[in-house]
């Protein structure tokens, strides 16, 4: 009894670190531009396929996350330079459409690449389960959870403690005066896309050894990650996190007690019941119209 | 800046004798406060049918959040506000406007995505057939109701001084001319009680004056006006009284000379210590 | 009023031209196929530009509209033996009263959190569609029983053709006439400046749900003919996938403009099927034209065009 439950929450908490990373690579992009950038999860997926097809082709791991990490951050800063940057004024819509635009092309280029077939990427340390508690976990949950927190706590101090995460901050509350004060906006912006593309890329490769590479693996997990920042307060970077943590636990539960079918709707309904009580989320703060 | 002190009433209005109307607005105790901040504080007033009135204070005195407590755009956090009698306490803005009650904005509040004309006809909304299936069969009677809420609007620009405008897009027009247009549509509503926020904000000497001009004809018709405009001149040259606010609270209220002439109303403009 | 009713009748004439006149061009049945398809699509697309376009408002789930509106046909009619008229205006009832409870609390939501909610809602229809299987079929879908009605069986393109030109004028001069009305202008409004709407009487968050409620009854609608056209449906057609295609339609052709709607399902219902030749490359060039579309035109295809014209339309 117990023990199933643990094992639900222990495989919660490995996908809920995945959607986190991606949340809260929604959160900076929107804090920095206020775009929705549906692109996100092909960060992922670039992230998982350059490393699972790197290694394959004898790169040794950690080169390989690297090179697929980088890949990422380019093609981040494109996506952020070509499409995002001239379209600055456009609707929501019109936004929204872009990126989603961008996610079909990068998902064009990755089959074009890597072709369809699903990319198998080696556990990092084995694959003997750990038993804890009557829970059986595999060493690369660890991997994905260990990996997930020391990105999301160096993110945390990046914002703290340097001042390029402090523009980054100062132009998500107030861009004109983030400009006035000689803050390169545009920059700014770019800087983001590439930070948010690293984190999708190494989430990607830390959990492709679970979910196996493949060039549509981005897109639920892209959605789940929107779904985690929206569900924290877009803009909420420590907000985007829970969301994604809870999103994961909540989703494991679900399949485990309730239907392992609708367990892509878990995060949804969730989502829904949120919106209905607390329309900007569960720490996004409550603005009032000025008029 | 403009000094109250220097600032010449103009007779026209002040001196006449005056039939004081029963209020048609009253506030009462009203206080809102944003994070800790109270931007009204035990605010009471009343303003009598009839009257142009007044609400002036320096910058940040609470002027447009009263505006925007009053027509339900805010929820008071205390205190109640009356019109025409009834407690209309944060009710939604279009139940007030059904109510007779209309405004306009400081910062422009136009549908960029229509032209002048259609601005001004949905401030004919409440008065024509707004359900969905006879509109989507267009039966004959709207239609025929539409084109003459479309004569009114036109009349309405004209009145307003917005006759060669009829024809063009809002976003095509100039700033003055928006701010007559936020007027006009407010008017097509055939309010009792019109706020206007700050209607000659940013506009010349010409412009104002006609604005001026608009607003006496409006009063003239027995529309109520409530007025928050920084331009001295022409608050005391229209109004019957005047409330003076400063930091959400009530500093004085009376005819545009007792307020001109008292001295916490000078200080307050001025900056001085009482 | 005389140059917008004169605008009014001569693109809706325009429109009932080309759709009877295009079949002579279109050299068999596939060609019909294909322009059925976009008829479709174009249908659902003027609705929801209603929504999008005119009020304002996003969604990015309204294929689940379309989905439902054929599954309650497929079932209905296949399983329970509904006669297909009665299903599909079942089908429209039960979208337009589940439109009507969700868009109260959810077109609170404004931008991105309504964008997220809508696509919530899509992504559990298409979910609860593919694994219902017993009722659906699940992921293979179902399927459907052709229409019929007083005795009357619709079949082929040819005929098909023919009914979808005749519901695309309908819904175009519905949405027409909806525009150019006291209840256009108030959902225009809506877009333009709600708190502005409101103070002279606008109840904003009615017509917001009246008009997410409309367009979800066109969707269903859409959805309940085509299923008995194509004979065969699948839990895709409600994906999030094919919302956002028909979101894309929607902005490509032009926000704010029905005729803009109607060129942009067209256009993007053909260009898959002109892209086939480019095989391997045909998802980049999908997502480049995507992209360089809204770059460089973001009020779509057919305002850019009209702006380009020295005499101004409006449609």
């Amino acid at each position: 009894m117990f023990a199933e439950l643990l094992q639900y929450l222990l495989s919660g908490l490995t996908i809920g670190a995945i959607y986190a990373l991606a949340g809260l690579g929604f959160s900076i992009i929107y804090n920095a531009s206020h775009v929705i950038n549906f692109a996100q999860g092909e960060f992922i997926m670039i992230g998982g396929m350059a490393s699972a097809t790197l290694t394959a082709s004898g790169v040794p791991l950690p080169l390989a996350i690297m090179i697929g990490c980088g890949g990422a951050m380019l093609v981040g800063v494109l996506v952020a330079k070509f499409a995002v940057e001239r379209a600055r004024n456009a609707s929501t819509v019109t936004l929204i459409i872009i990126t989603i635009g961008a996610s079909i092309f990068l998902r064009g280029v990755a089959e074009l690449v890597w072709g369809k077939d699903f990319k198998r990427l080696d556990a990092f340390s084995g694959e003997t389960p750990i038993q804890i508690m009557g829970a059986s976990m595999q060493p690369q949950s660890l991997w994905v959870v260990g990996t997930a927190g020391v990105l999301i706590v160096a993110i945390g101090l990046f914002f703290a403690r340097t001042l390029t995460g402090k523009a980054i901050l100062a132009t998500s509350h107030n861009r004109l005066a983030a400009q006035l004060v000689g803050i390169d906006v545009k920059r700014v912006v770019l800087a983001s896309f590439a930070l948010s593309a690293a984190l999708g890329a190494v989430g990607g490769a830390v959990v492709a050894p679970i979910t196996f590479s493949y060039t549509e693996m981005g897109i639920m997990l892209g959605l789940k990650g929107f779904t985690a920042a929206v569900l924290g307060g877009l803009g909420h970077g420590p907000g985007a996190v829970a969301g994604g943590l809870i999103v994961g636990i909540a989703e494991a539960l679900g399949a485990g007690y309730i239907s392992s079918a609708y367990k892509d709707a878990v995060a949804f309904v969730i989502i829904l019941a949120v919106l209905l009580f607390m329309p900007n989320g569960l720490f996004g703060k409550r603005g009032t119209e000025r008029v | 800046m403009k000094m109250l002190a220097t600032t010449d009433l103009s007779p026209d209005i002040t001196a006449q004798a005056r039939r004081v109307g029963p209020p048609i607005l009253k506030v009462e105790h009203l206080s809102r406060e944003f994070g800790g901040v109270l931007a009204i504080g035990d605010l009471s007033f009343a303003i009598a049918a009839g009257d142009i009135h007044s609400i002036i204070g320096p910058n940040g005195a609470g002027k447009t959040t009263l505006f925007n407590l009053v027509t339900g755009v805010y929820k008071p956090s205390g205190g109640r506000v009356l019109f025409d009698g009834a407690d209309v306490s944060g009710m939604a803005p279009y139940r007030l406007a059904a109510r007779g009650m209309s405004r306009t904005f400081q910062n422009l509040q136009i549908f960029f995505n229509m032209t002048a004309l259609e601005n001004v006809m949905v401030g004919r909304h409440l008065h024509l057939n707004t359900r969905l299936l006879p509109a989507l069969f267009r039966v004959p009677s709207l239609v025929r109701k539409d084109r003459e809420a479309k004569d009114r609007a036109a009349q309405l620009m004209a009145d307003v001084g917005l006759g060669k405008y009829v024809d063009a897009d809002a976003a095509s027009m100039p700033y003055g001319a928006l701010k007559r247009l936020e007027i006009a549509r407010a008017l097509a509503s055939e309010p009792k009680l019109l706020l206007l926020d700050e209607p000659a904000a940013g506009l010349n000497a010409t412009e104002s004056r006609e604005i001026d001009e608009v607003i006496k004809t409006v009063a003239a018709s027995g529309v109520t006006i409530v007025l928050v405009e920084h331009d001295m001149k022409m608050v005391m040259g229209i109004s019957h009284r005047i409330t003076a606010l400063n930091q959400g609270r009530m500093l004085a209220e009376g005819t545009p000379q007792e307020v001109a002439a008292n001295p916490d109303v000078i200080a307050a403009y001025l900056g001085a210590a009482p | 009023m005389n140059a917008l009713l004169h605008g009014r009748l001569t693109g809706l004439l325009a429109l009932g031209a080309v759709i009877a006149v295009l079949p002579a061009f279109l050299p068999n049945n596939f060609y019909l196929d294909i322009a059925i398809l976009a008829g479709f699509n174009a249908v659902v697309c003027v609705g929801l530009n209603l929504l999008i376009g005119y009020a304002g408002q996003i969604s990015l789930g309204h294929a689940g509209f379309f989905g439902i509106g054929a599954y309650a046909s497929g079932v209905l009619v296949g399983t329970y033996g509904w006669p297909p008229i009665v299903a599909l205006l079942a089908g429209a009832v039960f979208v337009g009263l589940l439109a009507f409870l969700v868009a109260k609390p959810i077109l609170r939501l404004k931008g991105h959190y309504l964008a997220m909610a809508t696509l919530g809602i899509g992504i559990i229809v298409s979910i609860v569609l593919r694994t219902e299987s017993g009722l659906t079929g699940g992921p293979d879908g179902m399927m459907v029983e052709p229409f019929k009605i007083f005795g009357v069986e619709l079949y082929g393109e040819k005929v098909w053709y023919w009914v979808v030109g005749v519901l695309l004028v309908g819904v175009v001069w519905l949405s027409l006439n909806l525009i150019d009305s006291p209840m256009g202008r108030a959902l225009r409004a809506v877009h333009g400046s709600e708190v502005a709407a409101e103070v002279v009487g606008v109840d904003t968050a009615r017509f917001k749900v009246m008009v997410f409620v409309l367009s979800a009854v066109f969707a269903s609608v859409a959805g309940s003919l085509f299923a008995h056209y194509a004979g065969l449906i699948t839990p895709a057609k409600a994906d999030f996938f094919k919302s956002i295609e028909l979101v894309t339609m929607v902005v490509f052709g032009g926000m704010a403009s029905t005729f803009g709607a109607v060129v942009g399902a067209v256009v993007l219902t053909l260009l898959p099927q002109a892209l086939t030749i480019f095989q391997d490359y045909q998802q980049i060039v999908l997502g480049g034209i995507l992209m360089a579309t809204m770059v460089f035109m973001p009020k779509g295809l057919l305002p850019t065009l009209a702006a380009l014209l020295p005499a101004r339309r409006r449609a």
